[in-house]
């Protein structure tokens, strides 16, 4: 096999699995820049699969064919940002412990949805498989270019795609709008914020409605793409993938998508490995630790600081210095 | 007298909380129940029915008591000196793995010493796991939230490995250990008609006591209490912050090292290949939340959850309310007890108003 065979594989896979991730670090980009922790990011996105799966049976059933799953992921967004706001009345109004409060997040997220599966299909722990995917394509015209096509356009999602210019539109609010200046400053010093009239409660219920919005849309890009229904074990860490992704590129956008490509890419090598020459004799193991073997490099400071945001995961009280 | 002084002494708000939360928790089950169009006082009957008259769901209870408590004791021990261990999981399961794995190498010695040795090999590999983070955050000041979470899944994949390449037998598990290892006993099955309940509730009642002992007599346990409060005091007090905290999350590392061994040599006699987490771990986090951090607290609060999990099987043959009813009962309660405040500042209103009128 040659090393473009090779990228032929690995790159597509790459794309695949990190598509969900990009988007669910985003959303942790999102509540954290505003000063809340967001342990929950698991959850959220098992509450987007959960609606996806739902959604696009349900749109399939009426009629609504190859256009469901784009719905359904829209659907999945409403309801990971509902179901976000949970934790934005617990951690930021009734000021809970935000990690105490994520964690439960996360607790009732898989009960709640996995309790509903077998409400909804008489006691069957799954979902049945969707029938309309967002499939695998050749992009149009960009699939013809030669070398890069194949390696970079063929036998992709548009999901993919759509992650990585998402992530520069997040870039962009973040840090060239008035509104990303708000939300950055009250996760920075609220106190300072709460002086020049910004109303620190509710740039921190924004950020983390956000984040349930690209949790949601994460989990719901998963099971399009890659699963097709949902049961106890389709979002089995992928949450938590993201949070590393999201501490790893430095609580930046671009640094998170950069990383969820990176930890896509560790993800695809571990499972394409056996494919491939002289990457088989490497057990699995390596490439499956990696990113949080690496994650774990970073925050000890070797390879460049990363800071979370001064005031990240401390409840704001009014007149409390 | 004394005990007049005692009941004094107490906070009984502090208390309140607690009870209020699992109060509330449950009604929320109950309403949750009614809405959908089931019973939930059959429900809730045929949990208490099974756990309380049912000699075989009540032995269960108490063997899946084992490990929540000393997870929820991990978790309650690393939060008296402020520090947070979501790590838990992983902790228990390289816990798990290593006193399985001792007791199939070391096969061949005498019970009196491979019983001992693999419970040991456990603590010490939950140990190492919780060491890590511990210098990570002494050293480096990485936040324990999130290296303990990284460890959680290099642990999964790890002895998902070690497990595929060195102890592997058919069944996705390893071999089952040799009888000289096992907690488990006939003369506990038989008296509660043959439920999993192993001597390994004697090595989580020596935990509870020893969890107390450290923290509250010992200077050493004076020491991780007061970095815990305020590391900055304590700092300029003499005391090493750093060092304490290193040793705070070893040793809740230890109690969920032996949390995961009593499932290896108690209740499985095994381990699978897991390809996700055993759930043990982050109960612990609301046992101990639940539990107050104290060690008489989390042996209640064990009891409690341990009890609605293992009751909560007959609750879906008898009522046929999905199991996963309890998990939303469970997040509740943690959202009601991490919510305090609230409890706090409405039961203040209400007292205002009673004097009010």
């Amino acid at each position: 096999m040659s090393f473009f065979e090779v990228l032929t594989i690995i790159i597509p896979s790459t794309l695949l699995t990190a598509a969900p991730l990009i988007f669910t670090s985003l959303g942790g980009v999102f509540s954290e820049r505003s000063g809340v922790v967001n342990i929950g990011l698991e959850g959220l996105m098992q509450v987007g699969a959960f609606t996806a799966a739902i959604a696009t049976l349900g749109l399939e059933h009426a009629g609504v064919g190859s256009a469901s799953p784009w719905i359904a992921i829209l659907l999945a967004a409403v309801a990971g940002g509902i179901f976000s706001l949970i934790h934005a009345v617990v951690s930021i109004s009734f000021r809970a412990d935000q990690t105490v409060s994520g964690v439960a997040l996360n607790f009732l997220a898989l009960g709640l949805t996995i309790f509903l599966v077998k409400m909804i299909y008489d006691g069957k722990g799954q979902t049945p498989y969707i029938g309309h995917n967002i499939d695998k394509i050749n992009i149009p015209g960009l699939s013809q270019i030669p070398f890069f096509g194949p390696i970079f356009f063929q036998q992709v999602t548009y999901t993919s795609y759509l992650a990585i210019l998402v992530s520069f539109l997040v870039w962009f609010v973040i840090f060239k709008t008035a509104f990303g200046l708000r939300l950055r400053s009250v996760g920075e010093h609220p106190a300072a914020a709460d002086t020049l009239g910004i109303n620190v409660s509710k740039m921190r219920y924004i950020g983390v409605t956000l984040s349930g919005v690209f949790g949601g849309i994460g989990g719901a890009v998963y099971l399009v793409t890659i699963t097709s229904n949902y049961n106890v074990s389709t979002i089995a860490g992928q949450g938590f993938l993201a949070l590393a992704a999201l501490v790893f590129g430095k609580w930046h956008p671009i640094g998170a998508m950069g990383a969820s490509l990176f930890f896509g890419f560790a993800q695809a090598l571990s499972i394409t490995s056996q494919q491939i020459p002289y990457l088989d004799q490497l057990p699995s193991v390596i490439m499956l630790t990696a990113p949080y073997v690496l994650t774990l490099i970073v925050l000890t400071g070797f390879v460049g600081r990363a800071e979370a945001p001064k005031a990240d995961g401390v409840p704001y009280i009014k007149g409390q210095r | 007298m004394k005990v007049n002084a005692f009941l004094k002494k107490i906070n009984w708000m502090t208390l309140l909380i607690p009870v209020i939360s699992v109060v509330l928790g449950l009604v929320c089950g109950a309403v949750i129940m009614f809405a959908i169009g089931y019973n939930p006082l059959l429900a809730y009957q045929s949990i208490i029915e099974s756990i309380f008259l049912q000699p075989y769901y009540g032995g269960e209870t108490i063997r899946a008591m084992i490990p929540l408590v000393l997870a929820g004791l991990a978790v309650a021990f690393a939060f008296r000196t402020g520090l947070f261990n979501i790590g838990v999981e992983g902790q228990l399961m390289v816990g798990w793995f290593a006193s399985v794995a001792c007791a199939i190498i070391f096969g061949h010695l005498p019970k009196f010493i491979l019983l001992p040795m693999s419970v040991v090999a456990g603590g010490a590999a939950g140990a190492l796991w919780g060491f890590i983070p511990g210098l990570l955050k002494a050293r480096f000041k990485v936040h324990e939230v999130i290296s303990t979470i990284m460890m959680n899944y290099i642990a999964l994949y790890t002895t998902a490995y070690l497990i595929k390449n060195f102890l592997y037998t058919e069944g996705e598990r390893t071999p089952t250990i040799p009888q000289a290892a096992s907690l488990s006993s006939a003369f506990l099955a038989n008296l509660t008609q043959g439920s999993r309940l192993h001597w390994g509730f004697v090595v989580a009642i020596i935990a509870v006591t020893a969890m107390w002992f450290m923290l509250w007599k010992t200077t050493k346990g004076y020491e991780l209490r007061a970095v815990g409060f305020s590391p900055d005091a304590s700092e300029y007090a003499g005391m090493n912050v750093g060092g304490n905290i290193i040793l705070s999350l070893t040793i809740s590392g230890i109690f969920a090292g032996l949390a995961g061994a009593m499932e290896g040599l108690g209740t499985y006699q095994y381990m699978t290949i897991n390809s996700a987490f055993t759930g043990i771990g982050f109960n612990g986090i609301a046992v101990a939340l639940l539990g107050l951090n104290t060690p008489v607290g989390v042996t209640l609060a064990g009891a409690l959850f341990a009890g609605l999990q293992t009751g909560g099987m007959t609750m879906q043959s008898n009522a046929g309310v999905p199991v996963e009813l309890i998990q939303i009962i469970i997040a509740l309660i943690i959202f009601f007890v991490g919510s305090g405040y609230v409890i706090k500042w409405a039961a203040d209103r209400l007292k205002r108003k009673g004097h009010k009128s």
